[in-house]
C-alpha cells in the first residue's frame, strides 16, 4: 500500500497532540490507581461531569472553558475528598476493597452517567470558544487549535503536578504511600490523610480534563466509556505511577489511534486502546517503563 | 488485603456422605425444574401476554446474576463485561439465524460456547495478574466488542437487524410463551449448576481463592485453572442467556445488546441478594428485576436504572452481605 507522506505526518502530529490530552485524562487514574491503589473506574464519568459543568458555565455565563475548568478544581477536590472518606470508612477500613470497592465505583460511574442523561438528555453538547475552529498551517502540517490548546494545557498541568509531587512535603508523602504504606505509618504520618489528599487531587484533575475533552469533541453522557479502556491502557503501559511513562504511553496510543482513524476509519479507533491494554497485560504487565 | 468476610457460608454445608449428596442434588434439580414449570403454568393462567414479556426479563436476570456470581461471588473476581458476554450470545444467534436457522436450543448452546471461549481467552490473558486487571479488561472489552459489532455489516452494523421469530411452536403455543419456558428451564439449570459448584471440591477451591489466593496457591490449589473454569462457566451462562434475546426483541442493535444495564444489574443483583450462596442472586434478581419491570411501566426507564445504581451503592456500603446476610444475622 502506498501511504501518502502528508497524511502520515499529519496523522502522527495529531496523534501527538491527542496523546497530550490523553495524558491529562489519565493523570487522575495514574495518581489514584497507580500511586495510592484505589481503582477508581468512575474517573472517566467524573471527567464527563466536568465537561458538562464547563459547558453550563460556557453557555450560560460565557466563561472560557479552560478558565472554567481551573475554577472547578477546588470543587472537584472537595468532591474527591468526600468520596475517599466514604470509600475509606466503608471498604478500606474493613478490608473489603477488592470486590465491594470495585462495585462501589462502578455504581458511582453508573449514577453519574444516568443522572447526566436525566438532566441533559443524550444530545451531544459543544462549547463556544475562540480556539475551537481555527487551524495553524505549517507547510502541509495542520495544527488544529482545538487539539493544540488542550495538549498544551494538559502538559503544563502534568508538569506542575510533577513538581508538586516531587518538591512539596505532602507530595512526597503521597509518593511514600505509593512505595510503602506501612513504613509511612512507622514514621508517624497518617496514610489515610495522605491518601485522601491524593485521591482529592486525582479527582480535581477530572475538572481540567473535562474542560479539555469538551474542546476536543462534542460530549454526551456515555462518552466516558470510550475512555475507560484508554485510561487504563495508558496507565498500565506507562508503568502505573510514573508520569513520564504515562505521557509517552499516551502519545504512543494517540499516534496509533490517529493513524488507525486516518487509514481504516474513525469507527475502529476505540478497538486500538483495548488491544494495547491486552497486549501490555499479557506481555509486559509492569508497563513499558516499569521498574 | 483481607478477604475473609464470606468464608463461613462455604464451611457451613460440609457435605454428608456421597450417595445422599448425589440424591439431594438430583432432588434439587427436579425441584428447580418443577418451580420453572410452575412459573410457566402460573404465567399462563393469567392469560395476558405481557406477563410473559415481563417474566422473561426477570428470568433472564436470574441466569445473568447466577452466572456472574459463579465468578464474582465464589472466587471474588469482578466481571464488568456482562453486557459483552450477553451480546456475544445474542449476536452469535443472529449469525446462525442468517446462515442456517436451527432450533433455539442449538442457538443457546452455540451462544454459550462462544461466550465461554471469550471468557476463557480474557481470563487466560489477565487472570495471572492482580484481580483488578481482569475487571478493567472486561470493562474495556465491552466497549471494543461493541465497536466490532458496529463495524460488522453482516449482523446489521450500527443500524441493527431484524430477526423474524416464528409465530408459534407446537405443543407450547405462542412463541413468547415458548421463550419464557426455555428461559425458565435455563434459569433452573444455572441455579442447579451454581449449587452443585458450591458443595463440590471445585467450590471449595473457588472459596480458597476468594479468601486468600496466595495461601491457596501455596497450599497447592491450582488457582489459575480454577479461575479459568469459573470465567468459562460464568461466561457461557451469560452467552446462553443472550442467545434467545434476538427472538425476544425481534430487532437487535448494538446499543440494546451491549446495554450497560446488563452489567450493572448482574452485579447489583448478587450483591443485593448476597454473594455467598446460590439463593442470593436469585433473590436479588427477582427483587430488582420485578421492581424494574414495575418502574419501567410506571416511571421512566432512565430513572429506574438510577434506582438500581443507588440501591447497589447503598447495599455495598450498608449491607455488605446482602439480604441473605441480613437474614442470617437475625438467626441466633
Amino acid at each position: 500500500m502506498d501511504i501518502p507522506l502528508d497524511l502520515l505526518v499529519n496523522g502522527i502530529v495529531s496523534g501527538l497532540l491527542l496523546g497530550g490530552f490523553y495524558a491529562a485524562v489519565t493523570v487522575g487514574v495514574s495518581i489514584s490507581f497507580g500511586m495510592v491503589d484505589i481503582v477508581n473506574i468512575a474517573h472517566p464519568a467524573f471527567i464527563i461531569l466536568g465537561s458538562y459543568i464547563v459547558y453550563i458555565l460556557g453557555v450560560e455565563f460565557g466563561i472560557d472553558p479552560i478558565l472554567a475548568g481551573i475554577a472547578m478544581l477546588p470543587v472537584f477536590y472537595a468532591l474527591g475528598a468526600a468520596i475517599y472518606q466514604i470509600y475509606y470508612v466503608s471498604f478500606e477500613k474493613r478490608g473489603r476493597e477488592s470486590l465491594r470497592g470495585l462495585a462501589f465505583f462502578f455504581g458511582l460511574l453508573f449514577i453519574t452517567e444516568v443522572s447526566l442523561v436525566l438532566v441533559f438528555g443524550v444530545d451531544y453538547r459543544m462549547v463556544p470558544a475562540a480556539y475551537v475552529g481555527p487551524t495553524i498551517r505549517l507547510g502541509f502540517v495542520d495544527l488544529p487549535l482545538r487539539l493544540l490548546v488542550p495538549c498544551v494545557v494538559a502538559l503544563t498541568a502534568i508538569g506542575l503536578l510533577h513538581l508538586f509531587l516531587s518538591r512539596s512535603f505532602i507530595g512526597r508523602a503521597i509518593l511514600a504511600v505509593s512505595q510503602d504504606e506501612f513504613a509511612l505509618r512507622l514514621m508517624g504520618a497518617s496514610p489515610v490523610a495522605t491518601k485522601r489528599v491524593a485521591f482529592a487531587i486525582s479527582l480535581a484533575t477530572a475538572a481540567l480534563a473535562g474542560a479539555c475533552l469538551i474542546i476536543i469533541q462534542p460530549v454526551e453522557p456515555s462518552t466516558g466509556r470510550d475512555y475507560i479502556g484508554r485510561v487504563f491502557a495508558i496507565c498500565v503501559m506507562g508503568g502505573m505511577g510514573s508520569f513520564g511513562g504515562m505521557v509517552i504511553a499516551a502519545m504512543l496510543l494517540g499516534i496509533v489511534e490517529s493513524l488507525t482513524a486516518t487509514f481504516y476509519g474513525p469507527s475502529w479507533a476505540p478497538a486500538v486502546a483495548f488491544t494495547f491494554l491486552l497486549l501490555t497485560l499479557a506481555v509486559r504487565p509492569a508497563g513499558l517503563f516499569g521498574r | 488485603m483481607r478477604r475473609g468476610d464470606k468464608g463461613s457460608a462455604a464451611r457451613e454445608n460440609v457435605a454428608a456422605p456421597a450417595p445422599s449428596a448425589a440424591r439431594r442434588s438430583a432432588t434439587f434439580l427436579a425441584a428447580a425444574v418443577a418451580v420453572a414449570l410452575l412459573a410457566f403454568l402460573a404465567a399462563r393462567s393469567v392469560g395476558n401476554d405481557y406477563v410473559f414479556f415481563a417474566g422473561y426479563v426477570v428470568l433472564q436476570y436470574i441466569v445473568l446474576a447466577t452466572a456472574w456470581n459463579i465468578l464474582g461471588g465464589y472466587t471474588g473476581y469482578v466481571n464488568f463485561g456482562t453486557a459483552a458476554f450477553f451480546a456475544a450470545g445474542a449476536y452469535s444467534s443472529v449469525v446462525l439465524h442468517k446462515l442456517v436457522p436451527l432450533p433455539l436450543v442449538v442457538h443457546i448452546l452455540v451462544g454459550g460456547l462462544v461466550s465461554g471461549l471469550i471468557g476463557l481467552g480474557v481470563g487466560y490473558l489477565t487472570l495471572r495478574l492482580r484481580g483488578v486487571f481482569f475487571s478493567i479488561a472486561t470493562l474495556a472489552m465491552a466497549v471494543v466488542m461493541q465497536t466490532l459489532i458496529t463495524n460488522w455489516e453482516f449482523v446489521g452494523g450500527s443500524r441493527g437487524t431484524y430477526v423474524i421469530r416464528p409465530a408459534a411452536v407446537p405443543i407450547v403455543g405462542d412463541y413468547i410463551q415458548y421463550l419464557f419456558l426455555v428461559m425458565a428451564l435455563l434459569a433452573a439449570l444455572a441455579v442447579w449448576v451454581a449449587r452443585q459448584i458450591e458443595g463440590s471440591r471445585l467450590g471449595y477451591g473457588f472459596a480458597t481463592i476468594r479468601d486468600d489466593e496466595v495461601a491457596a496457591e501455596a497450599s497447592g490449589v491450582p488457582t489459575l485453572r480454577l479461575k479459568l473454569i469459573a470465567t468459562t462457566v460464568s461466561g457461557a451462562f451469560m452467552g446462553m442467556a443472550g442467545a434467545p434475546y434476538p427472538y425476544y426483541v425481534t430487532y437487535l442493535d448494538p446499543a440494546s445488546g451491549f446495554n450497560l444495564a446488563y452489567a450493572v444489574n448482574s452485579i447489583a443483583m448478587p450483591l443485593v441478594g448476597g454473594t455467598a450462596t446460590w439463593a442470593g442472586p436469585v433473590i436479588g434478581a427477582i427483587l430488582l428485576g420485578s421492581i424494574q419491570q414495575l418502574a419501567t411501566v410506571t416511571i421512566s426507564s432512565a430513572l429506574n436504572l438510577l434506582l438500581v445504581g443507588v440501591i447497589l451503592v447503598g447495599f455495598v456500603i450498608a449491607a455488605p452481605n446482602g439480604i441473605m446476610g441480613l437474614l442470617q444475622k437475625r438467626r441466633p
